[in-house]
This record gives C-alpha cells, structure tokens and sequence, in this order.
C-alpha cells in the first residue's frame, strides 16, 4: 500500500454538515465534513449507493446515531458510516471509506493504487 | 331465478342500515366459518337506493348527497357476490313453498328469510294530516319533499319533541324557516330525560330561536289566514304555519308478517326470540321491525347485535341478542344531551344526585341502586363531558366512589374522578356501533396493531357515530403503555419532544436555526429525521429562504436540490402551472426546454407537466430559461403545497356554477410555499359533479350555487380516504379564513410526515373539534392563525429565482468540486421516442461490462450525454 496522500480540492470547497464529490482517477469519492462543537471531521467515502445503485452518497443527508456519524442515502435512506461503511439498515452491503485529512488548506486522501 | 344449488339462500326484505349490516355479518361470519361465503344472499329493498346511513340523515341539509350518505354501492354488492333489487316491495310471503313474491310479480325462494323492514313514521290521526305540505322524516325521499317545501315556506312546525322531531326542526331551521316544535308530553324528550332536564333542554332550545310548545294536542290542521295552514289545539290556541312536519315516533313495519301468520305483538313488531327467529323457524326479524322481550329497539345499535345474532344462528354460531343498553349521547341544535339507564329513576329504591347550573343552562343527574354502591341510570344536558366515564360504572356495574357527586359536580383546578382506561374489565363495551370491546382492542394490538389509526381501521371502532373517539384513544394510549411501548412521541435520539413540542419552543423561544434548537433543547449532531423536520418548523414560522446557509444542510436532498431526486439520480422539474392553467406560448416554453435538455415530459396527476433526466449541474440552467419565461417553482419537491387541481367551471361548463379556476389558481398562489408537516393537496370544482374530484384532496372546494362548500382532510393515494365535510355555503372571504385555519392548526399540531387525512384520524373530537376551534375559535386562535398565514404568503418567494441569482447556492449544483465532467454512470436509452434510465442490464452491455446478460435489450439506442 502506498503513502501517498493526493489533492483532492481545498477546505473550502467542502460544505459544514454535508456532503460534496470529487473525480478522482475516474473514481466519485464524496467527502464529507461535520462540525460537533469544536470539533471538525473529514470523510471520504465511495459516492456509489450500493443499494440504490447510483452516484448520489454526497447528497445523502449527515447525522449522528449513538455518537457515530453517518450519512443516509437520499434515495432510500439507508444510513452508512462514515467511519467504517457499514450500513446501519442493511448488513448485506458496505461502502469503501478513503483516508482522509486538511493539510494546508488542501483536501487529502489516500488511495490505495 | 337461476341459483347455485349448493348454497343456502337467502332473502333480505329491507336494505336499510341493519339489512345491510346482516348482509356483511352472514358474508363474514361464513368466511369465518366455512372459509368463503356459503350463501346466495338476495336483497330486496323497497326504496328506490342502496342502504345509507340514516343516523346522519340530518346532514343531507348541510350539503351531504345521498351518495355520501349510502354505505354501500350496486358495485360494492357485485363484488360481495350479492344479488339485488330496487324498488322491490315484498307484498306476499308463502311460508309452504319458502318463498317470497314483490309487487312486479317476481318470486325469490329462500331457504331463510330474513325480515329487516324497519319502521315507518307514526303520524297522529288528525283531521287534515294529509295534505301536501304535511310530511314525515325518515327516508331520503322524505328528505327531498322536505327541502322542496321548505323552499315555498316561511314558517313550519314538527309534531313531536323526541329525538327526531328536534333533529328535524334543527333542519328545518337551517333551511331558514321560522321553526316550531308542538310535543303532546309535558316536556321534551321525555323518553330519555326527566322532566328539569326536559325543562333546561326547551329553555336552550328556544335560546335558539326556536319556539317550543309542550302539552299540545292538536285538533286538527285547517286553511290558515297568513299562512298556507293553521293547527287548532285542544285548548283552543292555534299555530299558522306553512308547514308540518310529523316526527311523532315509529311504529314497526310489521304488516307483511302480520298479513302472513307470522305472531305479532299485542302492540305491533315481529316477535323474536335471542336468535331474533320469529314463530317461523326459517324466518328472522331483525332491527325496528322486531320485538323483543316486548320491547322494540329503535337505535341502530341493538339492531346491528340483531343482525350479528341472526347471521350467526344461520352459520351455527352463538351468539344471541340479549337486550341492549339504550343510552344514547347526542348534539341537538348544538345542545348536548346524554341519557344512560335509568334515566327515570324507577326503579325500586332508585336515588338521585343533581346538579344544575342555570346561568350556564346545564343539568346533570345521576340514579343509584338501592345499595347506593352502583351506577344505574343518569341525565345530562348542556354538558355531556362526563358520559363516557357515567356509562362506564353503568355498564360494567363498577363500584361507585365514595362522593357518588363527584361524578357530575365541576371541579375547579383538581382534575375530574374521570375513570381510567385500566378501571374497565376487558368485556367493557367501547363502541357499541361496530360491537368492540376492550378486550377487542387488546386482541387487535396483539395481532400487531400499533396505533389508533389502525385500531380504528381493523376494528371499525369510533368509524360509527364517532361517540367513542376520546375513550378509544385512552383506553389504546393505556393498552400501548402497559406493554413498554410508552406512548413516546420523541421524534428521534436527539430531541426528547414530539413535532409539536418543538413547533413550540421554535415559536415562543424566537429560534431562528437548527443550530440553536439543538444547542438548546437536543444533542448530537441531528440526523434525517430531525432535520428535515427542523428545517420545515422553521419554514413554516420564519418561511426564511430554504438553501440559506443555517438551512442548507437540514433538506432533504429534494429540497436541496429543489427538485425531485429519481432512481438514477437525476432530477425531475416541475413548474408551477397554477389551477392546471397555461398560455399556448409558455406550453411551447415548456416544449422547447425539454427538447433543448432532453428531458422526458410526462403529465401529472396534479394537472402540470413533469420534465424528467435533469442532471443535477443541469438544474440551474433549465431554471434560468424557465424563470425567463415567467414561470416559478412548483414545489413538487417539497413538503408544502402541490397543487390545486380544478375543472374548468362556469366560465366554460354547461354545468358550472362558479368559476372553479380562478378560485384554484387564487388559492394555489396564497398558499404556495406553505412548508407543512406533509405535502398538501387541494382542488376545486365547478358543481357538484366534482369533477376536480377535490373530496380526495387534503383541502377541497366544491362549488354550491349559493357559494362554496369546504372539504378537509381526504387523501386518495396509498390509504384513500374521503374528505370530511366542513362548512357549507361559504363566500370566497370566510373559505379563505377557514382554509387558513385549517392548515395553520394542522403544521402547528400534526406529527412529522402526517398528512392530514391520519391527523384528522387521530384528533381527539375529530371532526367535531376542528370545526370547533376552526369556525366557532374555541381555542381563541384565530386570528394568530391566521396572522401566522398572512406572514408566509407575505414572505413569499421563488425560491429557483433565488437560488440562481446566489453564487453561493449556485455552487451546490455540481457533480464534482474538481471537475467540469457529468457522471457518466447516468446513461439513457430510449423508448417511444424519449428517453428513459438505461436498466442495469443495458447499462453494463453499453459500458462493456462483461456480465451475463440475463435479457437482452433490443435495439438499445444510446443517448449522448453532453
């Protein structure tokens, strides 16, 4: 597995609470960041809903449930975890989550290659 | 007449709301029993419809047709496998042969007949009884007359005090006629009420303006002087009236059983036994026509244990009619009356406790047994608030408290001995209409019932006269809380509060955003239940622009997008097309954006045009070309206001009455961007042929000659439901005010994603209970409903126009942050000339995916993507 960390976009393009998408090696990658308190976190998980089958996780709606955050799909609202893809709803399907982090403005994430 | 050989016959004479309940029993019961139907069931009915509910007959005066009247269809019975006929009077019955003629001459066998002929109105033999403008009040005939002579009249009177005659002169008085009421007894309602009862309910009833004369025997009805007719009474006084109308009790339909040797009371009616098997043993009297234990029961109730009694006999079953409790809880002209028992007190060693309040015009009584330890009998009037509970202890004998008194007296801040829902032994009768009780409900929540809505549905409880609502709810509320399911109204993990608790804190604690809601009242982060719901209180109270920043992130995802999201992930437009009314020049609009997108155009239901396959980078593009043309936003992705539909009304229409257009199109543009709990659907008809079919939208308006008749709460749909009639009559001001009540009330009270059709429901005093806070502003809310309204189409806008003028907004609608690409797994084909979502199939053939293919498409034309 390679280190390489890649410039996804800058922080700026990502919205507080929700969800955005970028093309990454032909790949849709939805990132997400949410504000708890002072607390900021980065997502990055595949934008492909395996159950609804088609590229719309980014504005799928975020939220928490027993303090872990999620997104739900905006086409049947099925919920996934952000930090590991399991579907909250469906235990028959997961979605692959990317490493993520803010370096200098810039929007990271590790790919495997 | 050609029958299945293998199945009983069986003939109904009568099709009145017992007939009609025995034909549902027998079918019921034998599906119990026999696992289908093992009957041929005929029904002979001597009216010219269908059985329709006579207990609200009253309500044909305020605008209900004969049609919501009926309870059951020519259809309905096709499909129940029942034959039928009309205006088929049984005059001959051969108890030899089984068999029955009608007046045509046609013979029906039978193998058990059932005799279900009801009543007929008595009408006193006075000198004169039978001329044209004296008439009776039972069918929808009679009805009819009375509306006709209403119509030529100024003044009328109804002969008789009791139950009907003051149903019937609160009809007459609707109609606009100087109304009078003439009883023979001493007092009103002297069945049911004593005699102070009998005097506080004239008192009120003249309060009205209606003038009741007591203790009047009339002599006989001649010519009048001022108008059309003049009762002479035995004391000499005289009434002039234009019309009379006799509602002097019923006597039983007996006669055909009486010409054909089947026994008959010494006083009249079928005597039965506790099958309700008359002396014949394939013949059953059931409901008015029947005596029983010398009594004859002229309350739809004991007729319909009649009807369940009969049928089970027939299939084997056991249950029998054993007498019924006649109490009876009722709103005459508005006054509320209520009689349990022994509302005399005679019986041995009967005593009383009472209580009048004569500033407010209510009495109250109750009767104890001897042992003064039980409830058996009670009278109230002007306040029928403690019935529920009096009948309770009087049903289930439960031991009375230790100040029987303090069942009727007010209470002042303590909360009244009310008896709680646990009190009541599981054989507690709670609807005595549809026969449920307690335990029935318990049995419906085993069978997996959760609510009251499907309580309501699955045993018809409260569906009937509706007395029973408040007791149904707490006796569920109770049931749910014993079994752990608190009846917890949290609307998720991060609010301990109910929608409308938190309609309330946004309201009266000034909260602006999600943020400060959850800060203060909630914790975590929120989720899609929440904030949805957060974002349309806040919309509804504030109506601040929904993709602002403290909003943006609360919206489902068609409310961000403001377009309505589909399988494959691209979006469907909908324009606003108000009332269903559009120039040549924007249909051609419509025409070329969706040429120019290549959308695929469908009609909807709501009377507009649909454009579908929008890419979400597309949307503020074909919104710009579209607000260029003069439209705005449809709100077809929102929880708010959809659509009024209309026919084209008198503008147009040989039969229209008033412009039905104009009048949608001038409600879709108030209420438009009204975010509510659920979306809201409205229509307007021309006529009463309701061809906008607005008795299945949350508001409809159909058009009267003299104005507007409003319907609420109809949902068609998934769980159809008719729309309630509200108000009758109404100028464009007061429907205006009364629709802004209505809708008001429901986003302040309704739960989340309840439309209005479960909400109404659900409300505790229905429909009753909304008119009540809606038209009489029981709660004092009014005019802050109203007010709120006014804000939200004050505060109106487009909310396209807006989002694409925002450069903010504007950069919400991109595939990628990082690139200018669309997303190529979007790919359509197309079928009858548009396009359409490849399936997944084709999808996989065109990106040359090597997976089976399980059907091949044929010829599969691949549409470019831009």
């Amino acid at each position: 597995m390679s280190e390489n960390w890649i410039n996804v976009c800058t922080s700026s393009d990502l919205v507080d609470n929700s969800g955005i998408c970028a093309l990454v090696n032909d790949e849709q990658i939805a990132l997400f960041k949410i504000c708890q308190g002072e607390e900021q976190f980065i997502y990055a998980v595949s934008n492909w809903d395996p159950i609804g089958k088609a590229n719309v996780l980014y504005r799928g709606l975020v939220g928490s449930i027993m303090d872990e955050h999620f997104v739900a799909s905006p086409l049947y609202k099925q919920r996934f975890k952000l930090s590991s893809g399991e579907c909250v709803d469906d235990d028959s399907v997961k979605i692959t989550v990317y490493p993520a982090r803010i370096t200098d403005q810039q929007v990271q994430l590790q790919i495997v290659s | 007449m050609t029958t299945n050989e293998h199945l009983t016959r069986i003939v109904i004479v009568g099709n009145g709301m017992v007939g009609h309940h025995f034909v549902e029993q027998l079918i019921q019961q034998s599906n119990e029993v026999y696992g289908k139907n093992q009957f041929h069931i005929t029904v002979l009915s001597a009216e010219p419809r269908l059985a329709y509910d006579r207990v609200h007959l009253s309500e044909y005066f305020s605008g209900k047709t004969a049609d919501e009247l009926s309870l059951t269809s020519a259809e309905h019975y096709q499909e129940l496998g029942v034959d039928f006929q009309v205006n088929a009077r049984v005059d001959q019955i051969d108890k030899q042969a089984k068999m029955v003629t009608i007046e045509s001459g046609a013979v029906f066998e039978y193998d058990k007949l059932i005799l279900a002929t009801g009543s007929f109105p008595f009408v006193p033999p006075i000198p004169g009884n039978d001329q044209p403008h004296c008439l009776v009040y039972r069918t929808i005939e009679d009805l009819e007359a009375i509306s006709a002579s209403a119509k030529v009249s100024k003044v009328g009177v109804v002969v008789g005090g009791g139950l009907l005659g003051l149903e019937a002169a609160n009809a007459l008085k609707e109609a606009g006629l100087k109304t009078h009421v003439v009883e023979f007894a001493p007092q009103l309602m002297a069945v049911q009420v004593d005699v102070s009862g009998g005097r506080v309910l004239k008192d009120k009833i003249e309060e009205l303006g209606v003038e009741v004369h007591t203790q009047k025997a009339t002599q006989s009805i001649e010519a009048g002087e001022n108008s059309r007719y003049k009762m002479v009474f035995a004391d000499g006084e005289i009434l002039e009236t234009d019309m009379i109308l006799f509602s002097a009790g019923i006597r039983p339909q007996d006669k055909l059983a009486r010409e054909f040797g089947i026994v008959i009371g010494e006083r009249g009616g079928i005597v039965v036994n506790d099958h309700c098997l008359t002396s014949d043993p394939d013949i059953y009297a059931i409901g008015e026509c029947a005596l029983w234990n010398n009594f004859i029961f002229g309350l739809v109730a004991p007729g319909y244990t009649m009807a369940r009694a009969a049928a089970s006999n027939i299939v084997g079953g056991d249950v029998v009619f054993e007498g019924a409790d006649m109490s009876t809880k009722l709103k005459l002209m508005g006054v509320e009356v209520g009689s349990i028992g022994d509302a005399h007190a005679r019986e041995h060693g009967a005593q009383t406790y009472t209580y009048e309040d004569q500033v407010a015009g209510v009495y109250k009584k109750i009767v104890i047994n001897a042992e003064t330890n039980k409830l058996t009998g009670a009278v109230l009037v002007g306040d029928t608030g403690d019935y529920d509970t009096l009948l309770q202890y009087a049903l289930n004998e439960i031991d009375l408290p230790e100040f029987p008194e303090s069942l009727i007296l007010p209470s002042f801040g303590d909360a009244a001995p009310t008896l709680g829902a646990d009190a009541l032994p599981e054989t507690a009768m709670i609807c005595s209409c549809h026969n449920v009780t307690k335990g029935d409900i318990i049995a419906s929540l085993d069978g997996g019932a959760c609510d009251l809505a499907e309580i309501k549905s699955c045993t018809k409880a409260s569906t009937g006269c509706g007395g029973c609502a408040a007791l149904l709810k707490s006796v569920t509320d109770s049931e749910l809380e014993k079994r752990g399911v608190e009846v917890k109204k949290d609307i998720c993990e991060h609010f301990a509060y109910s929608r409308q608790e938190l309609y309330h804190m946004v309201q009266i604690g000034q909260i602006k955003t999600f943020d400060e809601l959850l800060s203060k009242h909630g914790s975590g982060i929120g989720c899609e239940v929440c904030k949805p719901a957060a974002a349309s209180i806040l919309a509804s109270i504030w109506n601040d622009f929904v993709l602002e920043k403290p909003h943006v992130t609360l919206q489902d995802t068609n409310d961000t997008y403001l377009a309505n999201m589909q399988k494959n992930g691209t979006y469907s437009v909908v324009p606003r097309i108000a009332g269903g009314e559009i120039t040549p020049d924007k249909l051609i609009v419509l025409g070329q954006v969706a040429k120019k997108y290549n959308l695929y155009t469908k009609v909807t239901g709501g009377q507009r045009i649909d454009l579908f396959g929008a890419r979400v980078e597309q949307l503020p593009l074909i919104w710009e070309e579209l607000i260029e043309a003069g439209f705005e936003t449809g709100h077809a992705y929102a929880k708010s206001l959809r659509t009024v539909k209309s026919c084209v009304g008198s503008t147009w229409c040989r039969y229209g009455v008033q412009d039905s257009v104009g009048q949608a199109i001038d409600l879709e543009n108030r209420y438009k961007g009204l975010r509510s709990p659920h979306k809201l659907k409205f229509a307007v008809s021309g006529c009463t042929r309701e061809c906008a079919e607005a008795q299945s939208k949350d508001i409809g308006v159909i058009a009267t000659e003299n104005g507007w008749n409003l319907y609420v709460c109809g949902n068609g749909g998934m769980k159809p439901r008719h729309a309630d009639l509200f108000a009758t009559d109404l100028d464009t001001e007061t429907l205006v005010k009364y629709i802004d009540r209505v809708l008001m009330f429901y986003v302040r009270t309704a739960d989340r994603l309840q439309r209005t059709s479960v909400w109404m429901e659900n409300m505790e005093g229905g429909l009753d209970y909304l008119k009540d806070v809606v038209i009489n502003d029981s709660l004092g809310l009014g005019a802050e409903l109203e007010q709120q309204m006014q804000h939200v189409v004050d505060t109106y806008q487009c909310e396209w126009k807006t989002a694409v003028t925002s450069e903010q907004s504007r950069k919400r609608f991109r595939q990628f942050v990082n690139s200018e690409k669309s997303d190529a797994n979007i790919i359509f084909v197309e079928e009858r000339d548009q396009i359409r979502p490849a399936t997944e199939i084709e999808i996989d053939q065109i990106l040359g995916v090597k997976k089976p293919v399980k059907a091949a498409a044929t010829s599969i034309n691949i549409v470019e993507v831009e």
